[in-house]
């Protein structure tokens, strides 16, 4: 893996010499549910205000590498990770990071839309209330305020804010969530499949909307469409059977991969 | 013939509908050019219930019109000299049927012999372990004679025609039997009606329950007005010995409704904390290896009968508080009397929570972790904790099914006897101390319900006042959770 030396790269000076910044880099990551491997020693560097997409067959382990990024693989019983991960330049998995912190800077966008049986608006105020992100009722209408607008969901929901988020349909639920994640301000925000439950319409407004969300957050996304993939995304991570193929440009994945497996994945020969 | 055996021919005619049915439909399906639309089950199925159905219900309404229709007939033959009143005729009607008993067993000679006077009827029927008097009347032999024919003739014919529309049909049905019949949405159909009627009788048996509690209930306010029942502050119903000038008691409910709900107070502010935290733990910290373990062990604390707990009540909890009440007394004041009695509302309401702490455990945990997942992830990937996530998503949302499962353990505390009837005695006292004994409603009902009774008088029948009191009381607990719980699901659905 020809990325390992650009991974010991302070940020600071990598910008200076107009070199890319990595907000995440991952490092030989093994993720084990039980004794069965499900990941194998993935080294994938995230950079900075980039959507990286994550493309493989079903059940390679992409869904599993995203929620390391995050540690929400530490949810699962008898779920263990090896490696490292880092975040600006921390490991993650120290014990002396707090994982209610870290989940706050790296946020998360599930496949199927999970509102929270509450209003809109609490939905949107969730995250900033637990972390005490307002000082007074008009910081937090604020905040909903620009979150839902930077969610493209503003104006379809500001006359009825205090209705039940569950009340919106697929689409407009997605992009609820999508801004109570962007509510608590994350550096990183992960989304797995965020429109495999989407119509082509609602599917649009959201890859619209990563591509907005671009110029604040670092995005990392798992789909399952090429065509997405080559839309919304600048890098892409080709992932087979618990292995990482390749990383590199959209572009170049996309016209001319260096990896067999991954032209044959694109041309849907397997998978 | 007896009605064991018309069941049992046609039930043996239904088996020979089935196997024709089965026979054409294979038939049918070999022969047609067209797909049969219902498999042959289906078509023979349908044969052996189009005869097995009409014939039991024929049955069903003929055993139940024809033994009124013979009562009616008999009892008018009966002297008018016998049936002054309704008490004398009843009385005497009593003794056709006991005559009538005996008769079934006679053999056709032996009734000639008596008919004929060879014999007397008194004597033939003790010999028969009949009781009946010697001076027994001449109308009611005839009268009794007379029920055994009619319900002879009657049983005759009941097979008869049982078996004709048996037959009948079977035959209708076999007739029907073609490719394009849907055997199988008639079976459907039969499905849901048996099912309706199922559920219908469940209703009903409510139905019936409560209207005959209400009815000895207002035979009861016919002797107690209902204001010194609802109102009244003292319960003292003397006495339920007969005649005994039974009407001087006095019937106040209060005391009684009081000592339930205080006792019930006590059991849920026991059994809630302890029942809802044990819950969360269980569903959301525990350990697969823990929860089973503990899961069980807190279910089997549910199988333990009340009795049992009324014991542990008695021996341990109650001393034990009143010994630790007159311990702390002796500190603070000196003074080393207990404040607390060994029967008390506390040592019911503690033993009682107690038992009610697996049902609100239990129910709730199966609620919590009915809650899907994804809210769950959803939280924690915002950076919540275990505990704010259950706090403001998990609890929420299981809030609608928690209440009602409390609602439900409420009714149940409500109910409860055998616990109060040793932890806090019989005694219907009104006080506001809960370190007395007290007593509820449903200890009262036991109480004017056990011994020689005689339903007529207040002591006995105020139990049905009482009952549908406590009735009223849990209907109103249940339909306050269904309310709660339709308010939350609007809100969030
Ligand atoms: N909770 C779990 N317990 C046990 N094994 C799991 C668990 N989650 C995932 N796995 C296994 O890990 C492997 C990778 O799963 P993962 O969900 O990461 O795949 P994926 O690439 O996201 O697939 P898909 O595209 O279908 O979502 C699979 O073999 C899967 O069976
Ligand atoms: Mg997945």
């Amino acid at each position: 893996m020809n990325m390992m030396a650009e991974t010991t790269l302070e940020p600071k000076q990598a910008q200076a010499m107009n070199e890319p910044v990595y907000k995440m880099i991952g490092n030989k990551v093994s993720v084990f549910y039980g004794t069965k491997q499900a990941l194998f020693e993935v080294s994938l560097p995230v950079r900075e205000k980039t959507v990286t997409a994550l493309i493989g067959p079903s059940g390679c382990g992409k869904s599993t590498f995203l929620r390391s990024l995050n540690r929400m693989n530490d949810t699962i019983d008898n779920c263990r990770v090896t490696g490292q991960i880092t975040l600006d330049g921390q490991d993650i998995y120290d014990p002396s990071i707090d994982v209610v912190e870290l989940r706050a800077r790296v946020g998360m966008v599930f496949q199927k839309p999970n509102p929270f049986p509450k209003s809109i608006y609490e939905n949107v105020a969730y995250g900033p209330k637990i972390h005490g992100l307002a000082r007074n009722k008009a910081d937090l209408d604020q905040i909903v305020e620009t979150s839902l607008i930077k969610a493209g969901l503003w104006n379809e929901v500001k006359d009825r804010l205090h209705e039940a988020g569950t009340g919106l349909s697929g689409g407009q639920q997605q992009r609820l969530c999508i801004a109570r994640a962007v509510a608590v301000s994350p550096e990183v925000i992960l989304m797995d499949e965020p429109c495999s439950a989407l119509d082509p319409i609602a599917t649009a407004k959201v890859e619209e909307l990563i591509h907005e969300l671009r110029s604040n957050f670092t995005i990392v996304i798992v789909t399952h469409s090429m065509q997405q993939a080559a839309r919304v995304s600048q890098r892409t991570a080709m992932f087979h059977l618990g292995n990482l193929v390749e990383e590199n440009d959209t572009d170049k994945i996309f016209t001319n991969p260096d990896e067999s497996r991954t032209q044959d994945y694109i041309m849907g020969r397997f998978g | 013939m007896k009605t064991p055996l018309i069941l049992l021919i046609l039930a043996l005619m239904a088996i020979g509908a089935y196997v024709a049915g089965r026979a054409r439909s294979h038939a049918l399906s070999r022969t047609s050019k067209v797909k049969t639309h219902s498999r042959p089950a289906y078509h023979s199925a349908y044969v052996a219930l189009a005869g097995l159905l009409p014939a039991v219900l024929v049955l069903i309404v003929w055993s139940i019109a024809s033994p009124i229709y013979i009562d009616r007939t008999v009892r008018a033959t009966l002297p008018s000299d016998l049936r002054i009143d309704q008490a004398s005729e009843a009385l005497n009607y009593g003794t056709v049927s006991i005559v009538a008993r005996g008769v079934e067993q006679l053999t056709e000679a032996e009734i000639a012999a008596a008919q004929a006077g060879t014999v007397k009827w008194p004597e033939l029927l003790v010999s028969k372990a009949v009781p009946v008097a010697a001076d027994v009347r001449p109308e009611i032999i005839q009268a009794a004679l007379k029920r055994t024919a009619m319900d002879a003739a009657s049983h005759k014919a009941m097979a008869a025609v049982c078996i004709v529309v048996a037959a009948l049909g079977a035959f209708l049905g076999y007739r029907r039997l073609a490719p394009s019949f849907r055997a199988r949405n008639h079976i459907e159909k039969l499905m849901l009606v048996t099912l309706a009627l199922c559920s219908t009788i469940a209703i009903l048996t409510t139905v019936g329950i409560v209207v005959s509690m209400l009815s000895e209930a207002t035979r009861f306010f016919a002797m107690v007005p209902m204001h010194e029942f609802f109102f009244g502050t003292v319960w003292d119903p003397r006495f339920a010995a007969a005649g005994a000038g039974g009407e001087g008691g006095q019937f106040g409910l209060i005391p009684l409704l009081a000592g339930t709900l205080y006792i019930a107070f006590f059991a849920m502010l026991c059994a809630v904390p302890v029942g809802l935290l044990s819950a969360i733990y269980m569903a959301e910290y525990a350990s697969p290896r823990v929860r089973n373990l503990a899961k069980p062990a807190l279910e089997l604390l549910a199988g333990i009968p009340t009795i049992v707990y009324g014991f542990f009540a008695l021996v341990t909890v109650g001393p034990f508080l009143r010994d630790i009440s007159a311990e702390l007394n002796g500190l603070v004041t000196g003074n080393y009397t207990n404040f607390i009695q060994a029967q008390s509302v506390l040592t019911a309401g503690i033993v009682m929570g107690i038992m009610l702490i697996p049902f609100v455990s239990s129910l709730s945990d199966d609620i919590i972790t009915q809650v899907p997942r994804a809210l769950r992830d959803g939280s924690l990937g915002l950076g919540a904790t275990r505990s704010e996530t259950i706090k403001r998503v998990i609890l929420p949302a299981a809030l609608p099914g928690i209440v009602s499962a409390l609602l439900l353990t409420a009714s149940r505390a409500v109910g409860e006897t055998m616990i109060v009837v040793l932890a806090a005695g019989v005694a219907a006292r009104l006080s506001p101390n809960p370190f007395e004994p007290m007593t509820t409603v449903t200890v009262k009902i036991v109480n004017q319900l056990t011994g020689d009774l005689e339903f007529t008088s207040p002591q006995t029948l105020v139990a049905f006042a009482l009952g549908i009191t406590l009735f009223a009381i849990t209907l109103a607990l249940n339909i306050y959770a269904l309310y709660i719980v339709r308010k939350y699901r609007e809100q969030y659905e």
